[in-house]
C-alpha cells in the first residue's frame, strides 16, 4: 500500500482495448521496467502474465485456514463429548468420530472461505479508500467502465517523469498523464 | 450458434459493447426515478412480509401451541417450509459455483440475482428452526459457548449438525456474493452522481481499482470460494435429509434422502430462478443479458434434476415393497390412498406429470409465458413434497389408537405466505440498489474482450 507522499505517484497511459494494453504491458516489462501495474474493468490474465504477475499466495491462505477450521472443531467435539460433557446416548461411544466429521467439514469450508476472502482482499491492500491514481480524473471515469490503462510508477528506478511519458506515448494511447500524490 | 468472433457460443444478444453493458446495468440501480411498478410491488411484498411479524409476535406471546403441531404431527409448517426454502437457494449456489467450475459461461448473467435468492430464502429458511424451537430468545444455546449452566450441545444429533451446516452456509454465502459485488460496487461509485451513492458505494467497493494483480487474486478467491461452495451446498440438504433419514419412522428412514433431497432442491430452485428472472428481464428490458438461451437451459437443468426426484419417488416407493416391511408398506398405502392422498396426487402432477413431460420439447423451453407457468407449478409441487414427507409419514404411525391429522390453522398459513412477502420485499430492495447483473463478468465474455494476439510492439521478442 503506498504511503502517503509528495510528488508524482507514475505515468499513467490509457488504452482503448485490452490488446493494446497487454502488447504495451509486455513491452515494458521487456524494456525491463518492474514497478508498474495495469488497471482493467475486468480481469485480463494476460496483462497480469505480461507484467509478471504469475502466481499469488490466497491458494496458501485458504488451506491453512481449512486446516485451522477442521482441527478446531473436531477437537472441541472431541473435548466437549468426551471431558467437558459426556454423555451416553443408548451406551454409544462418547468419542463418536464419523458423528463429527459433519460439523468439522462444515467449519473447514466455513474458515477456508473467509480466509478466501479477507486473505483476498488483506493480500491486495483493501479496504484502501484513497489511491493516488483517483487523482487522475480520466481513471475515474474509466478504469471501472470500458478504458484500460498502464501505470509506470516513480518507486522504478528508471523512472523519470519526462522520460516514462515519452516512453509510453510510443505505444500511442489515448492520452497520457502523470498522477501526483 | 457460434460466434464467428470468439468462437464460442453465443449468449448474449448483439450489439454490445463495454460501455453498453455499463451504462445498461448501474442505470437501473443509479437512475434517481423509481418506477411506479417497483414501489406497487414493494408495497405489496411490504404489506404481505407485515403477516408475518403478526404471527411471530402472537407466537411469541402465546407459543408453539398456535400451531397445528401436536401428536403425532409434531413437525408441520415450520420444518416444512424450512426445508421448501433451503431448497430454493441451493440453486443460487449451483449457478454460481458448480456452473463457474465447469466454465458455463452463459451462468455470468444469472448468477448474482441468484445469489441474492440463495441468501434471501435462507433468512426465510432460517427463521422457521428459530421460532420451532419455543424459546427463541434462547436460540443461542444451539450453539456451543462456555456458560455457567455448564452444558454443552449433543454432537451426535442431526439436529445439531444443520445448525453448523445452515450457519455457514449462510456466511459462505453472503460472502461470495459480497466478493461478487466489490468491482461492481467501483463501477457504480465512480459512475454515481448523487454524493450519498458515491460515498455508500465507496464504501462498500473497499477502494476497488481494478488492478491486475488484484484481480488475479480475486479471480483465485472466487474460484476457491467456488470450489468450497459445490461440497458445501451439497453437504446442506444432506445434512437436512438427516434430520429425516437418521429417525427410525417409516418413510423418513431411507438412504436415499440424500441425494434425492438435494436434486429436489436443485430443482425448486431453479424453478424459483426463472420465476424471479421472467418478470425481471421483461420489466427491466434485460433481454438481451438474460437471453432465451439462458431460460432453455435453465428448463434443461430442471429435466435432469427432475428426473433425479422421480426416480427417488420411484425408490421409495419400490422399497417400500421389496423391504417387505408390513409398516414400509402401509405408510406408502396411507400416503397415496389414504386421507391426505389428495397431496401425493398434487405432488406427483406439478414435480412429474405436467413439466417431466413437456420440458422435453425446445418449442415450449423457450416459450416464456410457458416457462413462467412450469415454475410455478413446480415450486408448488416442491412445497407439496416436504408436506408429503413430514405429515403423511407421520399422521398414522404404528399405533392405530394413536393415530391423528393435521390441520394447519390459520398462524401456520401466516407465518408461510409472510415469508413469500419477505423474499419479495427483500428482493426488491436488492434490484433497486445493487447490481444485479455482474457487469465485469458479463464484460469478459464480450467479444471485444479478446486479445488479439500481436506481437508487442517496440518489443525485440
Amino acid at each position: 500500500m503506498p504511503v502517503a507522499q509528495e510528488g508524482t505517484y507514475g505515468v499513467l497511459a490509457e488504452f482503448e482495448t485490452p490488446s493494446d494494453l497487454v502488447r504495451a504491458a509486455q513491452a515494458a516489462y521487456h524494456d525491463g521496467w518492474r514497478r508498474m501495474d495495469c488497471y482493467t474493468p475486468y480481469p485480463v490474465e494476460e496483462a497480469a502474465e505480461a507484467i509478471g504477475f504469475h502466481k499469488n499466495r490466497v491458494p496458501l491462505i485458504t488451506l491453512v485456514g481449512g486446516l485451522m477450521g477442521l482441527c478446531a472443531m473436531f477437537s472441541l467435539e472431541t473435548w466437549i463429548s468426551t471431558l467437558a460433557y459426556p454423555l451416553n446416548i443408548g451406551g454409544r461411544p462418547t468419542y463418536s468420530w464419523p458423528a463429527f466429521i459433519i460439523p468439522a467439514y462444515e467449519w473447514t469450508i466455513l474458515f477456508a472461505g473467509f480466509s478466501a476472502a479477507l486473505g483476498m482482499f488483506a493480500m491486495n491492500g483493501l479496504p484502501s479508500l484513497y489511491h493516488p491514481l483517483f487523482n487522475a480524473p480520466n481513471f475515474r471515469t474509466g478504469a471501472t467502465d470500458d478504458k484500460f490503462f498502464l501505470c509506470l510508477e516513480a518507486t522504478d528506478p528508471k523512472f523519470e517523469v519526462a522520460g516514462a511519458k515519452a516512453y509510453l506515448a510510443a505505444f500511442a494511447p489515448t492520452s497520457v498523464v502523470e498522477v501526483e500524490y | 450458434m457460434i460466434d464467428p468472433l470468439t468462437g464460442e457460443y453465443k449468449v448474449l444478444g448483439p450489439d454490445q459493447t463495454f460501455k453498453s453493458v455499463t451504462a445498461k446495468i448501474s442505470d437501473i440501480v443509479l437512475t434517481p426515478k423509481t418506477a411506479l411498478g417497483w414501489f406497487a410491488l414493494f408495497s405489496v411484498g411490504g404489506a404481505v412480509a407485515t403477516l408475518v411479524l403478526v404471527a411471530v409476535t402472537w407466537l411469541f406471546l402465546k407459543g408453539v401451541g398456535i400451531w397445528a403441531i401436536t401428536q403425532p404431527v409434531a413437525w408441520g409448517f415450520a420444518i416444512i417450509n424450512f426445508v421448501w426454502w433451503i431448497g430454493i437457494g441451493h440453486a443460487g449456489t449451483l449457478i454460481s459455483a458448480i456452473l463457474l467450475l465447469f466454465k458455463q459461461g452463459w451462468r455470468n448473467s444469472i448468477n448474482r440475482f441468484a445469489e441474492a435468492m440463495t441468501i434471501f430464502a435462507v433468512v426465510c429458511a432460517g427463521l422457521f428452526p428459530l421460532i420451532h424451537v419455543g424459546r427463541p430468545w434462547l436460540a443461542y444455546w444451539l450453539f456451543p459457548y462456555p456458560n455457567t449452566m455448564n452444558v454443552w450441545p449433543q454432537f451426535r444429533s442431526p439436529l445439531l449438525w444443520d445448525v453448523f451446516a445452515v450457519s455457514t452456509y449462510a456466511s459462505v454465502s453472503i460472502i461470495f456474493w459480497y466478493l461478487g459485488m466489490v468491482p461492481d460496487f467501483g463501477t457504480l461509485r465512480d459512475r454515481a452522481t448523487w454524493p450519498i451513492a458515491k460515498y455508500f458505494y465507496g464504501l462498500l467497493s473497499l477502494g476497488w481499482r481494478g488492478s491486475v494483480r488484484h484481480w488475479m487474486r480475486y479471480e483465485t478467491a472466487s474460484l476457491l470460494l467456488a470450489g468450497l461452495a459445490t461440497p458445501l451446498v451439497l453437504s446442506v440438504h444432506t445434512v437436512i435429509s438427516f434430520d429425516f433419514a437418521v429417525a427410525v419412522l417409516p418413510g423418513w428412514h431411507t438412504t436415499i434422502f440424500p441425494p434425492y433431497f438435494v436434486a429436489g432442491a436443485i430443482y425448486s430452485g431453479f424453478a424459483m430462478v426463472l420465476t424471479l428472472a421472467i418478470p425481471l428481464r421483461k420489466f427491466y428490458h434485460l433481454e438481451h443479458l438474460v437471453t432465451e438461451r439462458h431460460i432453455d437451459n435453465m428448463g434443461k437443468v430442471m429435466l435432469g434434476t427432475g428426473l433425479i426426484v422421480a426416480y427417488g419417488y420411484g425408490m421409495e416407493v419400490f422399497m417400500s415393497w421389496y423391504s417387505a416391511s408390513h409398516w414400509e408398506f402401509f405408510m406408502m398405502w396411507n400416503r397415496m390412498f389414504g386421507p391426505m392422498g389428495w397431496s401425493y396426487g398434487i405432488l406427483i402432477f406439478c414435480n412429474i406429470a405436467f413439466p417431466l413431460t413437456t420440458l422435453w420439447v425446445r418449442k415450449l423451453r423457450t416459450n416464456i409465458a410457458f416457462m413462467f407457468l412450469v415454475s410455478i407449478i413446480v415450486n408448488t409441487g416442491m412445497w407439496f413434497e416436504r408436506f408429503v414427507i413430514v405429515v403423511t409419514s407421520l399422521y398414522r404411525d404404528f399405533l392405530p389408537s394413536s393415530w391423528g391429522t393435521y390441520r394447519a390453522t390459520k398462524w401456520d398459513y401466516m407465518t408461510y405466505v409472510g415469508t413469500l412477502g419477505l423474499f419479495t420485499a427483500l428482493f426488491l430492495l436488492f434490484v433497486r440498489f445493487l447490481p444485479m447483473i455482474p457487469m465485469n463478468e458479463i464484460k469478459m465474455m464480450l467479444p471485444s474482450a479478446k486479445i488479439t494476439p500481436k506481437k508487442a510492439v517496440g518489443a525485440g521478442d
